[in-house]
């Protein structure tokens, strides 16, 4: 052995760590934590670019699918997800549930979690019901989707794709379009948007665009052109026809009229601007397929990316003691 | 805590050319030759075994760089996160006939996990495994061929190789409990 030293060294600063057992939503989710799932999606990106596309960090883990609501893309996006992590996936969809029979939701995750699960990913049409079920199981619970409050992966994904397409969040506008009551996309995107300092305008008849939304840091208008002007993200959402229980529309002709996003209104946006849409889209109804189909259309990388964010997830929440 | 330079500059540089020699010995072929950096340390100490091989026989290796962390054993048992890094080759592995390259040799689990990460890659003729390190400890069969140097320690101590290309210093330090 040679000379001792006592020189301390400067050590790098600590990276973000992820602490929640679940994650419910992206209220809760600091911005150097959303950095880390985007950092971490971006490597669990390579992983399905292999010829073996599977890690064993999962292996011996047992996530479970628990959809209340219909969702084919989620769902395969979140089994996927689990299935490239070696986990063992369970599939159950409230029609083949004993839900049908009357059981309660807890009695139906007590029952799940008798077999050991460790993470359970679930969808409810109410709102809140995962953070209700987090305080009465053991298993970490991703939100897949709940009611018209929270859809954090799906915003997560959406930050993760921006971030691919080289957008920088500080100070970037990104043009929320369509039903934005309805939904839980909307308000996850708000909510990660604004922790990472982009400026985002929401856009839409004022029957799908309350006023209140500005409460979450938003600006509000009912122009598209105005929304569009200088945008460097279109984002526009799917007419969830299904929950409009109340006459929103005076027709969708004139909702196409005045809010589709035709290739000639996207002039308006910045020319390297991208156009997102969650899915399912309807074709001439949100967008034109010559946008949806379009070299700016970040619509099929979406899809792509689920699958890396929602690895992300999986992974981070499994390694929280 | 006690800090005890084990290696300086000098000789990590003498030790890193030694072990590069040692590597071409055992590798008839060089050219088949196809050097794997663990990250986070092992990549550079790869790149200079490939710079060193090129000095020596003329034929520098690919080096490519893996991350284990999807590969460990330990999730969630661990009290830090695990820090993911890149997992690069520019190399196909089938046939290569590679060495893994790690700073450090300890419990063998990293290498063990390094193992598992390569074969989901391809299926290289052979591996070997090169480390500046080999603090002992071992919890798997696992040996390394080739040996900068080894350090017989406490487990309550602690290795640390610094590198100048992520540490700014190149030097070997080894962390003592002040009570032992």
């Amino acid at each position: 052995m040679t000379a001792a030293t006592k020189s301390k060294r400067s050590e790098p600063p600590p990276a973000a760590k992820w602490t929640h057992r679940h994650l419910l939503g992206l209220e809760d989710v600091s911005a150097d934590e959303i950095r880390l799932v985007l950092d971490h999606a971006r490597h669990f990106k390579e992983v399905s670019t292999r010829d073996i596309k599977k890690v064993p960090a999962l292996r011996g883990k047992t996530v479970v699918n628990l959809f209340f609501e219909a969702s084919t893309r989620t769902r395969t996006s979140f089994e996927v997800a689990a299935k490239r992590l070696s986990a063992d996936v369970l599939n159950i969809t409230a029609s083949g549930s004993s839900v049908t029979k009357g059981e309660t939701l807890i009695d139906t995750v007590h029952t799940l979690e008798a077999y050991r699960i460790d993470i359970l990913v679930m969808r409810h049409a109410a709102s809140g019901a995962p953070h209700f079920l987090s305080r009465h199981c053991t298993s970490r619970i991703v939100n897949a989707g709940d009611g018209m409050h929270e859809h954090p992966t799906q915003a997560l994904l959406d930050l993760f794709t921006m971030q691919e397409r080289g957008k920088s969040f500080d100070g970037l506008k990104v043009a929320i379009i369509g039903d934005i009551i309805h939904s839980r996309v909307a308000r996850s995107d708000i909510l990660g948007l604004n922790k990472l300092g982009a400026h985002i305008v929401l856009c839409g008849p004022p029957t799908l665009v309350p006023k209140r939304f500005e409460e979450f840091g938003a600006q509000r208008t009912t122009r598209l052109d105005e929304a569009l002007d200088g945008a460097d993200v279109v984002y526009c959402l799917r007419m969830q026809f299904e929950r409009q229980q109340a006459n929103f529309l005076p027709s969708v002709d004139e909702y196409v009229r005045l809010f589709g996003v035709t290739a000639e209104r996207l002039k308006r946006a910045k020319p390297d601007a991208i156009v997102m849409h969650p899915g399912p889209l309807n074709r001439g109804i949100e967008l034109t397929s010559e946008v949806a189909d379009s070299a700016r259309s970040a619509v099929l990388d979406q899809v792509t990316n689920g699958v890396a964010v929602r690895m992300a997830v999986l992974f981070l929440l499994a390694g929280v003691n | 805590m006690i800090q005890v330079q084990l290696i300086d500059a000098t000789q990590m540089y003498r030790t890193l050319m030694r072990m590069a020699h040692e590597i071409i010995e055992k590798q008839a072929d060089v050219g088949a030759l196809g050097l794997v950096g663990i990250q986070t340390r092992g990549v550079p100490l790869a790149r200079r075994t490939a710079a060193n091989v090129l000095a020596v026989c003329g034929i520098e290796p690919p080096v490519g760089e893996l991350d284990i962390t999807f590969y460990r054993d330990d999730l969630g048992a661990r009290l830090d996160q695990p820090e993911v890094k890149s997992t690069h080759f520019g190399f196909d592995l089938t046939d290569r006939d590679l060495v893994i390259v790690d700073d450090v040799l300890f419990t063998g689990r990293t290498i063990r996990a390094a193992l598992d990460a390569i074969m989901d890659f391809g299926r290289p003729r052979r591996i070997m495994l090169a480390v500046l390190i080999d603090r002992g400890h071992r919890e798997l069969p696992i040996r390394a061929d080739v040996v900068g140097k080894n350090v017989p320690t406490g487990r309550n101590e602690n290795v640390r190789v610094h590198l100048a290309e992520v540490d700014g210093v190149d030097e070997v330090v080894l962390y003592r409990p002040e009570s032992t």
